[in-house]
């Protein structure tokens, strides 16, 4: 042990003088990159003369950004996480995880609840209306339809492209449903389930024999006729134009919160009038709807169709030569992963008051599956966190007008949502290439219930 | 030896076949992988498949198993209640359900990510499925399906007992050595309970040790649940050891059918394992007497 000290000591010398080493010539080899591209800019003036401007500052911030992190680099990151994995390796036998880590999902769940007083504590009743709807609500909502997703492609292993398309249904059932005959949210929330489940069906029989890449194409053309249906079929669905005016929800049609009923939440409460109750009753309406997906994937596990679905991603002919009937486990697998895509869609509905095609584009099947990749395929908590980041992230970007002082006011941060996005996803699969969470749950164990890492289980091929 | 030359000289009196192949022929495209094959497997016996590479073995259990549609033949398969099943007939799933045959695979097909206890309780879906309503009623929580929880988990152990794998129940499929991984795929066929076993090529790739540990596995579930089983095989000391019957294919066709003893000293199947023209069987015929005796006077002192 000694002995690897003095070395590092001696190392010490050594280390700084190569980090100048190699800053210097980071900070050369950067010069001659950009000194044409960034140095000199050619420009049209007023009589479409080409002029030459001249950015020597411009190349130096680069140059020296470059020069500058390539010696922090290797003069104190790279020793610094060295150091770290040495240390992680030295004590591999700390089994023993912090509270906080064993107890997250039910202080994760005891925060929620009481998200919404706070924040109307710290901002107000009007003040929080940004925290619980932009952020909370939001968040949440993809939490559940990444969680609906996962039991087709992180239990089943069965590629879906187009969840969103369940997400419609269950929103333009609502929608539909409740101006048509006029029934309520606790009515329609059921059956724009069951309807989703039934195009879920619908859309698991064509795919049955298909696998892999060619599952993920089919299913990617199902969600764009979805779309396109809506688009087209005006007289039923307005078209490009939308459904609006959607009822809004009630509180199991006790307290309504139209400003006009009789039973008003806010006139029966005796409150000042704000539309943040109602944003405060969605918020736990979609997080008892979420924790009811997650409670209902939890007990699927341990039941034998939620094995038959793990072990369908594993291995399906084995699957077949145990007596497990494939087509029955890959259609329910839809089904009930739509079923949840239909209950938020609902929601949805009933949220925004409006839905139109736009809103289930192909964009949000991605950013869905990309939240349950990101997560790790199977892990709710995973998926969790993942959501809360992914989506969390990009709608703090609205928030931060700092930067409109660094880069000027025509900076508009939230514009760079997709490419952060992006860059985020790249850094979390270089960094954890099976997501947050890897590692998989069993269900069942007879001495200790030990994590099965990501290296054994497979993604499923179909 | 002579234990098992017993039980196939009564069985085959009584002549109570568990599963008969009448005329299978199976044809890819021009290849004709199996042609006219008829072999019977007796209830209680181990029935080994032998023959050289390409012979049509996997063939035959793919037939027999549902994986394949046999071009021609039929597959009957008699369970001990007396109930028939024409297995050409059925789905692949079906076979394992409802005629209780049940099968493993060349190349081990576990399901990796899963630990060894849950390998053995997905085996166990159909009756857990029933148990818990199809799904419903187990998801209510109702006392039936935790009933038949506990049930599976105990007929799980009592597999995992006698595959030797108990202490790594909680371990990952894939984390296992690899003659484990063959036991604890037996293990899980076992399972669904079946009357009825097909193992392809279980000793393929065990070291010798493995390979008795093996043999002790199958003896004992023969002896103890009774089931019959068919299997293929390469390592002819698993075979000679084990088997009952032996029926021997060459090109898709039978060229042999009988006791180990009587399979070892065929001229045909020699010829077919070390590849004598059809002019030099007469030859090698004399040879294998010559080997036959020499081999009486070393078994005497034995």
């Amino acid at each position: 042990m000694s002995n690897i000290s003095n070395t590092h000591e001696r190392a010490g010398g050594n280390l700084t003088a190569q980090a100048l080493r190699e800053g210097f010539f980071a900070g050369l080899v950067s010069l001659g990159l950009f000194v044409l591209f960034v140095g000199l800019e050619t420009t049209q003036n007023i009589r479409n003369e080409l002029v030459l401007n001249q950015r020597w500052g411009l190349l130096a911030i680069f140059v020296i950004v470059a020069a500058v992190g390539r010696f922090l680099s290797v003069a104190y990151l790279r020793p610094w996480l060295a150091a770290r994995k040495a240390a992680a390796a030295a004590k591999p036998a700390e089994g023993e995880e912090s509270f906080f880590k064993r107890n997250f999902s039910k202080i994760a769940i005891v925060a929620l609840i009481f998200y919404p007083p706070i924040m109307v504590m710290l901002f107000g009743v009007q003040g929080s209306l940004k925290w619980v709807d932009n952020f909370g609500i939001q968040i949440l909502i993809y939490v559940m339809l990444a969680w609906g997703l996962n039991i087709v492609v992180g239990l089943a292993g069965l590629l879906d492209l187009g969840y969103v398309a369940f997400y419609a249904v269950g929103a333009y059932s609502y929608a539909l449903l409740s101006q048509q005959f006029g029934f309520s949210f606790w009515i329609l929330l059921p059956l724009a389930g069951i309807l989703a489940a039934f195009w879920g069906m619908i859309l698991g029989f064509p795919v049955l024999r298909l696998k892999g890449d060619y599952l993920a194409i089919v299913t990617l053309a199902f969600g764009e006729i979805i779309r396109l249906v809506l688009i087209n079929w005006t007289e039923v669905t307005r078209g490009t134009f939308g459904v609006s005016g959607i009822p809004k929800a009630s509180v199991f049609g006790i307290w309504s919160f139209d400003v006009s009923a009789p039973n008003n939440f806010a006139k029966a409460f005796d409150l000042p009038m704000s539309s943040a109750y109602y944003k405060i009753f969605l918020f736990y309406l979609i997080l008892a709807l979420a924790l009811l997906t997650a409670y209902v994937t939890i007990r699927l596990r341990r039941m034998p169709i939620g094995r038959a679905w793990e072990a369908l991603r594993e291995d399906e002919i084995a699957c077949r030569s145990l007596g497990i009937n494939t087509v029955t486990t890959k259609l329910t697998a839809f089904s009930i992963g739509a079923m949840f895509g239909g209950f938020a869609g609902s929601f949805f509905a009933v949220r925004q008051g409006f839905v139109s095609p736009e809103s289930f584009v192909f964009l949000e099947s991605a950013i869905i599956l990309a939240i349950v990749v990101l997560g790790g395929m199977g892990s709710l908590v995973g998926i969790a966190v993942a959501a809360a980041v992914m989506v969390g992230g990009t709608e703090l970007l609205r928030e931060m007008t700092f930067l409109k002082q660094i880069f000027g006011p025509d900076f508009t941060p939230e514009l760079y949502r997709m490419l952060i996005f992006g860059l985020a996803m790249v850094t979390v699969m270089v960094w954890k290439p099976r997501g947050f969470v890897g590692s998989r749950e069993p269900t069942a164990f007879l001495r200790e219930r030990k994590a099965v890492s990501g290296n054994f289980t497979k993604e499923g091929h179909g | 030896m002579a234990l098992g030359a017993n039980t196939v000289a009564t069985n085959t009196m009584t002549n109570d076949p568990i599963l008969k192949v009448e005329h299978l022929s199976m044809r890819f495209g021009g290849l004709m992988a199996i042609n006219d094959l008829s072999f019977e497997a007796q209830r209680g016996e181990i029935t080994a498949l032998i023959g050289p590479n390409g012979a049509g073995k996997t063939t035959v259990f793919n037939c027999v198993t549902g994986f394949y549609k046999p071009t021609m033949g039929m597959i009957t398969m008699r369970q001990k209640a007396g109930k028939e099943f024409l297995l050409e007939r059925m789905a692949d799933f079906e076979i394992t359900r409802d005629a209780k045959v049940a099968r493993t695979f060349q190349n081990i097909r576990l399901f990796s990510g899963l630990t060894v206890l849950e390998n053995l309780l997905v085996a166990q879906h159909n009756m857990l499925m029933k148990a818990s309503g199809y799904t419903i009623l187990g998801l209510l929580g109702l006392p039936a399906y935790k009933h038949a929880s506990a049930e599976s988990i105990e007929i799980a152990k009592h597999w995992l007992e006698k595959a030797h794998l108990i202490e790594r129940a909680d371990d990952p499929a894939g984390d296992l050595p690899y003659g484990a991984q063959r036991r604890l795929e037996i293990a899980r066929a076992m399972c669904t309970g079946p009357e009825f076993l097909c193992l392809d090529e279980p000793a393929a790739g065990l070291n010798p040790r493995e390979s008795l540990a093996l043999n002790e596995l199958l003896r004992s579930i023969r002896k103890d649940s009774g089931t019959s089983i068919l299997l293929i095989e390469h390592d002819m000391s698993v075979v000679m050891e084990i088997s009952d019957h032996v029926v021997v294919l060459e090109y898709g066709q039978k060229i042999s059918d009988g006791t180990p003893d009587h399979v070892k000293n065929d001229p045909k199947v020699i010829a077919a394992y070390l590849g004598v023209e059809d002019d030099e069987v007469e030859e090698v015929i004399e040879e294998i007497e010559v080997i036959a005796e020499s081999e009486g006077t070393e078994g005497g002192s034995h």
